[in-house]
């Protein structure tokens, strides 16, 4: 017997000699936890040749506790050998605990009968670190990459999405658009500046790209230093051990004892008449060769919000356009407030809105017929530029999974707490894997240790909780922890207290920028230690300053702690030091005085 | 503390929690039971939480004019003359960095000879100063503190005195005497001093351009001054008499110096000033000894500004009377804050052997008067207190320097990571990435707890503020390198420190990111 055990907080896979599988949700993740920890440490040696039959079909075998809530539970584990539906996690995040009591399971490195000892497919964030670690540690390693073009022909280098289409660009774009505040600041603090201004979109864009074509070098130059052999094409399963790879001059076929699966996601378009013929995306934006002028932003995630962002900035007119909720999944008190921010600069929002069509116009311009959901009432607006933001899909369809016999989850693959999918040597890592944060550093460090345990005898897992992100809007937004319902619903209303408050950051007095959605709030356990759950912050630098309190969240940092902290002086993250207004007390959490 | 913590947390209705504390407010024998001598953080930040707790308050606040006129509101030294307009001055030093790099960026702006407009700068900045001290006042008024804009001394332990603005002598009682005066920058003993030069009191008053300015003094307020003077296109020089930023770390105080010096501003070395004199032309002219060579040099200078140390104002407050001990200017205080007087007690800069920073003097003025009039038992802890100091490349530090680590612990007990980095954004404008870097001073064995950090780069107090509530809960290297980075930031370098000193190997980053 034998069973794994991930995010015990809400999601609990049990595995028995029988090959039993058992999904729970959060409400009875607890007794299962416990008692699943008992029986797990009894069968230590069992699970030493333990293979992921976690996945395979069942019966309804349940751990002794398991009790009620098993059997639909099983039901829906059953589904899951099909491939069908394996059930979502709930909740990004690994359970600790169990994480640390779990023995990692090893592979030995087989020279001589793979060409390969590693073939990581996908040469993004968390392929090539964890290519890179592998041969680090002594791995003969093969790292394929390819990009498909877009449907209006953008693409790119080796390096992924977030250098190429992601996160550097964005934050390249964000700086642009920051900068032109800048000067406007500058003007204000004395400065003998004609702020008149406009970006030159052209000279941007070719910046942008510059840098990024430096940064594909730098990534190829680093794969030969440490030889990772690099592989341009399009990698798809043939068997277990089996890759075939469509490159320019034809195909290749490379056996390797372990595969990680690092292909990474890309953007969605609506299934909607002209989506894919008039739209563009975020992996077209920051190499677009004209301006976008008046761009109409489907969709509110962070990615949708981080475009109109930058073109607002920039000066060009984005319009947002809403389905249902901004930013999902983030703390939506916080969410309403970046958006609040947004408008206030004058960035408009449709707010439950899906688009019905885009049509070409005889000017060349973009007719978008959308429909507000809640009325009906069809609507229609005239725009220079589209740019689809409604998510992103994984890359699964080329890989031929089922040749391997790995199983997807819509379109992710699902991993445990090893990163292994169901085929033991096969493991996944990045933005392919299912229910974990989308993130750069995440895929990284997942693939980084995730070559540590497979070369390296480390024991170290990824530990996919309190990972903290930031949203690089004009106001940045950045948190770590639990979002308000996220702790309400795992501990309570009663049990929890949130700190908040308005603040003034030294630096807008002068300018007379906004102080309005300038805000911070604390989100803890009421009784006991005070731990500090939470930490959400709306201000300039946001990044920068919730990086260390991601630390601190690690180091169990509580509320006295934090209140004990000494603050630095000026700066907006010393707000945090300065939290004393609950929002249980009902008092008003707007500063009254400007400082000290 | 509980019931503190219930005060502070529970959002009862603050009259009930008043009576709850009403018995520890049991004299009424004398006038006050508080007076604050100094209204800047420390002593404003203990009067309004007295004030919170019950207590009848009074504080005293009055500032000397400078030997050049400059005088300023309610607030103290970081108001008026310190962090904030400090800051401001940076800002806008960076603002104009900044018009460079939207240049790059694609931005149409003429950027060639922008020059900053000294008067509208320093309008604005002291606009924004004197609203700080209205609200402050407007503050203290709603708090039912009463103000005193007077110097108040000693008569006797419980009695102070002083003179209204009629020049009519009075005299108060308090139960509980806070001496919050704080301090001053301190003049050299040379010829010319006092009559030519001005100090961090008036540069940001300062009616005429600093232009060709010697920053005499290399710590935290001279370097500062320096790097925003030269970030507005002025011509600043900075003596020093023999280190940079004493008592902090060495290298990273190095590393600051020489990214100053990249910056073009000169350093003149081991020299002290002996003269200043007015020229005809109204420059001064600065004789100094270079201590390395016994040379006597000179050079001719638009401003000289004294950095050169600060004082404890002691000398006007008549302690003898009360029978508080100094030393040198500064007064001893045990951990609770009390003098050698129990009932007298003193936060902030006047404190001896303490960091004379804004929060650590707001922090344990209002610790003081939990402790006072709240039954809390919570003391200040004056340990692993971050601060910043604001050149144009920030350098923030939490906890140990290296030598302090080394010091305490035994070169062999610590291990020190170290970095450098590419900021992401300092491509495009082709900004100099030499001296950002970071290091983790660390225990050498077990999880390897952190003892301090350091980090020269961008927002450094932004950075280093959480991982300073991050040192305060235990941070080891192991749950550092655990931490999942924020991308693309500066900050997520520290999760990304892998290489030690010990190892030998390079500290420059092979790639430019992931």
């Amino acid at each position: 017997m034998s069973l794994t055990l991930w995010n015990s907080r809400f999601c609990v896979t049990l595995v028995r000699r029988q090959h039993a599988t058992i999904f729970t949700s959060s409400a009875s993740k607890t007794i299962a936890a416990n008692s699943l920890h008992h029986t797990f440490s009894n069968n230590y040696q069992q699970q030493q040749h333990r293979n992921l039959t976690t996945m395979k079909p069942t019966n309804t075998a349940v751990a002794e506790k398991g009790t009620s809530r098993s059997s639909r539970i099983s039901a829906d584990g059953s589904t899951s050998a099909t491939g069908i539906n394996v059930p979502p996690f709930n909740h990004p995040h690994c359970d600790r605990q169990a994480m640390y009591q779990q023995p990692v399971r090893k592979i030995k490195t087989l020279r001589g009968s793979y060409d390969y000892d590693l073939v990581v497919i996908g040469g993004g964030s968390g392929g090539l670190a964890c290519a890179k670690e592998a041969v680090a540690n002594g791995a003969r390693v093969a790292c394929l990459d390819y990009v498909k073009p877009t449907p209006i022909g953008t693409k790119w280098g080796v390096g992924g999405t977030c250098v190429n289409v992601g996160c550097i660009p964005k934050k390249l774009m964000h700086q642009a658009s920051l900068l032109g505040e800048a000067v406007h600041e500058a003007a204000a603090y004395g400065w003998n500046v004609d702020d008149k201004i406009k970006p030159d979109w052209k000279k941007l864009v070719s910046s942008v790209q510059n840098h990024i074509k430096s940064v594909n070098w730098v990534t190829r130059v680093d794969l030969r230093d440490k030889k990772v052999e690099y592989i341009n094409g399009l990698g798809s399963f043939v068997d277990p051990h089996t890759l075939s790879a469509k490159l320019k001059n034809g195909d290749r076929t490379i056996t390797a004892q372990t595969f990680v699966i690092a292909v990474g996601g890309r953007p969605r378009y609506p299934n909607i008449p002209g989506a894919v013929e008039y739209g563009i995306t975020s992996d077209d934006l920051f190499s677009l060769d004209r301006e976008p002028g008046k761009t109409l932003v489907v969709g509110a995630g962070y990615i949708g919000l981080e475009c109109a962002g930058f073109l607002k900035g920039l000066g060009y007119e984005p319009t947002v356009m809403v389905r249902s909720i901004v930013l999902r999944g983030f703390d939506q008190q916080m969410a309403n407030l970046v958006a609040a921010s947004m408008e206030e600069r004058g960035i408009p929002f449709l707010r439950r809105t899906v688009p019905l069509s885009v049509e070409k116009q005889p000017d060349g311009r973009l007719l978008v017929k959308y429909e507000c959901t809640e009325t009906g009432e069809i609507g229609s607006d005239v725009f220079d530029t589209v740019l689809w933001a409604v998510g992103r899909k994984g890359l699964v369809d080329d890989l031929n999974l089922p040749n391997a016999g790995v199983l997807a989850h819509n379109d992710k693959i699902q991993v445990d707490c090893d990163e292994a999918t169901n085929v033991p040597h096969i493991y996944a890592v990045g933005d392919i894997i299912h229910g974990k944060p989308e993130l750069t550093p995440v895929a990284v460090l997942a693939g980084r240790l995730l070559a540590r345990r497979l070369y390296a005898d480390s024991d170290l897992r990824m530990d996919y909780a309190d990972v903290a992100t930031t949203v690089f809007t004009p106001l940045e937004y950045a948190c770590v922890g639990l979002s308000e319902e996220d702790a309400v619903k795992a501990h309570g209303a009663d049990e929890i207290e949130v700190f908040h408050g308005y603040y003034k950051p030294t630096e807008f007095f002068i300018p007379q920028k906004s102080v309005r959605y300038c805000y911070v709030k604390a989100v803890a356990q009421r009784h006991g230690d005070q731990r500090v759950y939470g930490l959400h912050y709306l201000g300039p630098v946001a990044g920068e300053v919730i990086q260390g309190f991601a630390a601190a969240l690690k180091s169990g940092l509580t509320i006295p702690t934090l209140m004990n902290t000494v603050g630095i002086h000026p700066t907006t993250a010393e707000e945090f030091t300065r939290l004393s207004i609950t929002k249980r007390s009902g008092l008003d959490p707007t500063p009254a005085s400007c400082c000290s | 503390m509980l019931m503190f913590r219930a005060m502070r947390y529970s959002g009862l209705p603050r009259s009930v929690l008043l009576l709850r504390f009403a018995s520890s407010i049991v004299s009424r024998k004398h006038d006050y039971d508080l007076v604050v001598l100094g209204g800047g953080s420390g002593g404003l930040a203990c009067a309004k939480e007295a004030v919170e707790y019950g207590a009848r308050v009074l504080c005293f606040d009055y500032v000397k004019p400078t030997p050049a006129g400059t005088k300023w509101g309610v607030g103290g030294t970081c108001v008026n003359v310190g962090c904030i307009p400090k800051k401001l001055m940076h800002q806008a030093s960076l603002l104009g960095e900044a018009v460079h790099e939207a240049v790059a960026y694609g931005w149409n702006v003429n950027d060639r000879d922008i020059k900053p407009n000294w008067k509208k700068l320093i309008q604005s900045v002291q606009n924004h100063i004197k609203s700080v001290n209205w609200v402050t006042r407007v503050d203290l008024r709603d708090k039912q503190v009463e103000y005193v804009n007077s110097m108040g001394a000693f008569v006797d332990a419980h009695t102070i005195e002083y003179r209204t603005k009629q020049g009519e002598r009075k005299q108060l009682s308090a139960e509980n005497v806070v001496i919050a005066v704080g301090g001053r920058p301190r003049y050299p003993l040379i010829p010319g001093a006092i009559e030519f030069g001005i100090t961090s009191d008036d540069i940001f008053s300062y009616e005429t351009e600093p232009g060709r300015t010697l920053v005499v003094g290399a710590g935290y307020v001279g370097l500062e001054c320096a790097c925003f003077l030269k970030g507005l296109g002025y011509e600043p020089t900075v003596m020093v008499r023999s280190i940079v930023l004493r008592g902090f770390d060495r290298q990273m105080s190095e590393l600051l110096a020489a990214m100053m010096t990249d910056r073009g501003i000169p350093f003149l070395n081991t020299c002290i000033p002996t003269a200043v004199q007015r020229q005809a032309n109204g420059s001064l002219l600065v004789k100094y000894l270079n201590t390395t060579t016994q040379k006597e040099e000179s050079g001719v200078f638009d401003t000289v500004l004294w950095a050169i140390g600060r004082k404890g104002l002691t000398e006007d407050l008549n302690l003898v009377a009360a029978g508080v001990k100094t030393v040198n200017d500064k007064i001893a205080v045990d951990h609770t804050e009390a003098t050698n007087v129990p009932h007298i007690y003193a936060v902030g800069d006047i404190i001896y052997g303490r960091p004379e920073l804004t929060p650590v003097a707001i922090l344990s003025g209002r610790l003081l008067a939990r402790r006072l009039f709240a039954g809390s038992k919570q003391l200040m802890d004056y340990t692993d207190v971050a601060t910043t100091v604001f050149t144009p490349l920030e350098y923030s530090c939490v906890g140990m320097s290296e030598e302090m680590a080394i010091e305490k612990l035994g070169a062999e007990n610590i291990e020190v990571f170290h970095g450098y980095y590419k900021p992401t954004e300092f491509f495009i404008p082709q900004k100099s990435v030499r001296y950002c870097y970071l290091k983790a001073v660390a225990e050498v064995s077990g999880d390897q707890k952190i003892l301090g950090l350091h980090y020269m780069g961008p927002v450094a107090g932004e950075v280093i503020q959480g991982f300073a509530a991050a040192l305060k809960s235990g941070l080891t290297v192991k749950t550092l390198l655990n931490t999942v980075g924020i991308h693309p930031t500066t900050a997520e370098e520290f999760t990304r420190l892998s290489i030690t000193k010990r190892s030998g190997r390079d500290p420059t980053p092979a790639s430019c990111c992931s």
